[in-house]
């Protein structure tokens, strides 16, 4: 028999939780404990027909979050609900993990830490119960070790803070140079502060989702997870790439060529994108010939430096974001939704 | 550079470090420093761990560096390969350089060398003996340049300390040794973010990737109250500064601005960069396994030492980190331009012999305008 206990992927976190809280935050702690305490077993949700609903429940959750909509709860609803609910997060788990779909579970981890941002941020404005503000002030705390004051209706978190988190965002509004900085701190409000730890909370869900066993097949599951299997294939992702190079790679191709000086950092993104795009040493160094410069003996040690042929790395390309900073970009609209020069021209069919 | 030539900088760099022990020390965690040196005419060496005074002062005695260097990061392992060293954070380092923040080759101040046929002349567009276009060019000493630098420097310290809450007693300036500035950011909780958070700290302190919106301008219904105002904290009163100059320019300029619209205002966020963002070198900084060169340490690209800068405004490169002596010292000499060094005059030298102090001798040859004789 398989019981809840061995679902044991929460990390211990020391926040005491409330029943209502357990229902917004599933993946602390505290609501493994709490159906630990219940001592149901996997099997009866797989036969047993009152826990039909909560395997259903689980299922549709899980169907929510594919299609990159958050699943709808009421943390506010009598305690009879509760169980449902985490219940129903907790089989979607299993479902999940039987399944072995990797994009289903990226899909309903991102789904349930927009979930859980939103009771964050609702936590963080609370004004009447400031156990509540205080709670999701000490998860930014123990989670994501973020520290946040509050300071009128603005919070702040160390500039450095800020920067760990937001280094993940591609928008530009989330650059410092966007962001009111002074003495240190970065000001944001209740909504940009829970946002900024969206991505790590999305990690931390599926990290754990992850790192747990996944229980031999349920009697009663295998319905639901051959259907999980069959959703999983519309999100297979199939590209196709042109051989046009993008225009900071032509840029810097065509400084060499005209025999001018291209910075370190030019000669880098060149060569580590074409190392990258699988060209050998022996074709790119000739590139190089027209550099003012130019010794090939460098030029080959520093190629095969890249290429990892001598050293223990392979470079890679550096991202837009980067490439941008040195001056080295200069965009077409085609690179509006790329991240990395080697990204340009790809295409989903 | 020819053997001779060598011999002469190797044994003049070995006598000032002899002379000038009290001016180099490892930093006070040397044991998870990574250190190199390079040789003149030789690649560089490093991923070597010092552990003392005593081990550098005795590595520059047997192997006479042309340059030595120091890591800001601190590794567990600094001797071994960079992905095995383990890194565990890195001081902030920035670096003001005179030739990042002209426009144009200062004229009275730069040579030009020609790759194709190694003349050297004044400044040019091309080489005036084969009228080759492939140049480098050379800026010997220069005061407006250092002057500029250390206006950057200054702006780069208000930045830091009112913006980023560094403590003012933690930022140390350094004479880079050449044409520039390295600020040493210490014991800040900026030491443990990685390359690409520091690469955020560079564009907010070069003024780079500022949207409309941050300075008030929105694409739908923005007022003038919304703009900048000159007591706002930040890039926001910075920027209301330098578009209003005075307050009572606030309402005219801004109604200007909005009249402009969205994106004419973007595209002066972004030449803005140049007028009001700092200009450092955003791959030092964000680079965070590199070694940087030794305080106390000799620049072999001008003979003149990286030191510590007690008084910035009254700071005199040029003599104040100029330590070779004055020996008299015979030279064959092609300057075409004059530069000062303790606070004499040198040049300019047509391919001639000439007796200067060794001081002078030491730079040239460092600029490659001179040979021994």
């Amino acid at each position: 028999m398989i019981a809840i206990f061995k679902l044991s992927w929460y990390t211990i976190v020391m926040v005491n939780l409330g029943n209502d809280e357990i229902v917004k935050y599933p993946f602390l702690t505290e609501a493994g404990k709490y159906l630990n305490d219940l001592g149901f077993s996997l099997e009866q949700f797989g036969t047993d027909p009152d826990l039909k609903k909560i395997v259903d429940n689980a299922f549709e959750r899980i169907i929510t979050s594919s299609e990159g909509r958050i699943f709808k709860s009421d943390p506010s609803s009598n305690n009879s609900a509760l169980p449902l609910e985490i219940f129903s997060f907790l089989i979607a788990v299993i479902l999940l993990k039987l399944s072995g779909m990797n994009t289903l579970i990226r899909r309903f981890s991102l789904a349930e830490a927009r979930r859980a941002e939103k009771f964050l941020e609702k936590d963080l404005m609370n004004h009447q119960d400031i156990t509540k503000a205080k709670l999701s002030l000490q998860i930014l705390q123990e989670l994501f070790s973020v520290t946040v004051e509050k300071i009128d209706e603005e919070f702040t978190i160390l500039v450095s803070d800020y920067l760990k988190h937001s280094i993940n965002f591609h928008e530009r509004e989330w650059k410092l140079i966007n962001r009111k900085v002074t003495n240190g701190k970065v000001h944001l409000t209740p909504h940009e502060t829970v946002r900024l730890v969206r991505k790590e909370l999305d990690r931390h869900i599926y990290t754990k989702i992850n790192s747990s066993s996944t229980p031999e097949m349920i009697i009663g599951f295998e319905t639901y997870v051959d259907k999980l299997k069959q959703l999983a294939k519309k999100f297979e992702v199939k590209t196709v790439e042109s051989k046009e190079f993008p225009p900071c790679i032509k840029h810097a191709i065509e400084v060499l060529e005209k025999g001018e000086n291209l910075p370190h950092s030019g000669r880098f993104l060149l060569a580590t994108f074409l190392l990258n795009k699988g060209q050998t040493v022996e074709q790119i160094a000739p590139l190089f010939k027209n550099a003012p410069d130019y010794n090939p003996k460098v030029t080959i040690y520093q190629l095969n430096q890249l290429s990892g042929i001598s050293g223990t790395t392979e470079y890679k390309s550096p991202s837009c974001e980067k490439v941008k900073s040195q001056n080295l970009c200069f965009p077409v609209p085609a690179c509006d939704t790329i991240i990395n020069p080697l990204q340009f021209g790809r295409k989903r069919v | 550079m020819n053997g001779k030539d060598v011999t002469f900088l190797e044994d003049t760099f070995k006598k000032f470090y002899f002379e000038h022990f009290d001016l180099l020390h490892v930093p006070d965690d040397p044991n998870q420093r990574e250190f190199g040196y390079q040789k003149f005419n030789g690649g560089m060496n490093r991923h070597i761990s010092l552990k003392s005074d005593k081990e550098l002062h005795l590595l520059l005695m047997q192997n006479k560096p042309s340059d030595v260097y120091c890591s800001n990061a601190r590794y567990m392992f600094p001797n071994l390969p960079m992905s095995e060293k383990d890194w565990q954070n890195a001081e902030l380092i920035f670096d003001i350089d005179a030739k990042d923040l002209r426009k144009e080759h200062p004229k009275n101040n730069t040579l030009i060398k020609c790759s194709e046929c190694n003349e050297i002349s004044e400044l040019g567009e091309s080489c005036p003996k084969c009228n080759s276009t492939k140049l480098s060019f050379t800026t010997l000493t220069c005061d407006d340049c250092i002057k500029s630098t250390k206006d950057e420097v200054l702006k780069l310290n208000k930045i830091l300390i009112d913006d980023l809450g560094i403590n003012e007693e933690n930022i140390k300036i350094f004479f880079s040794g050449n044409e520039g500035f390295h600020i040493y950011v210490h014991k800040s909780e900026y030491e443990s973010v990685g390359s690409r958070e520091r690469a955020e700290l560079s564009d907010y302190i070069m003024f780079r990737g500022g949207i409309p919106e941050t300075f008030g301008f929105r694409k739908f219904n923005t007022n003038k109250s919304s703009l900048p105002k000159f007591d706002d904290v930040g890039w926001n009163g910075r920027l209301a500064k330098h578009l209003f100059q005075t307050k009572s320019n606030r309402s005219k300029i801004s109604q200007e601005i909005l009249s402009g619209g969205y994106a004419l205002f973007q595209k002066k966020l972004e030449n803005f960069r140049d007028s009001i963002g700092i200009k450092i070198d955003p791959n030092v900084t964000q680079d965070i396994h590199r070694i940087f060169r030794l305080p106390g340490s000799i620049n072999s690209k001008s003979g003149l030492t990286k030191i510590f800068v007690e008084d910035l405004k009254k700071f005199d490169p040029y003599t104040d980190a100029c330590f070779i002596d004055d020996e008299e010292i015979e030279v064959a000499a092609n300057c075409p331009i004059e530069f000062s060094l303790k606070k004499k005059k040198f040049g300019p030298f047509n391919n001639e012999q000439v007796s200067v102090p060794k001081f002078a001798a030491v730079y040239m040859m460092c600029k490659g305008v001179a040979s021994c004789v």
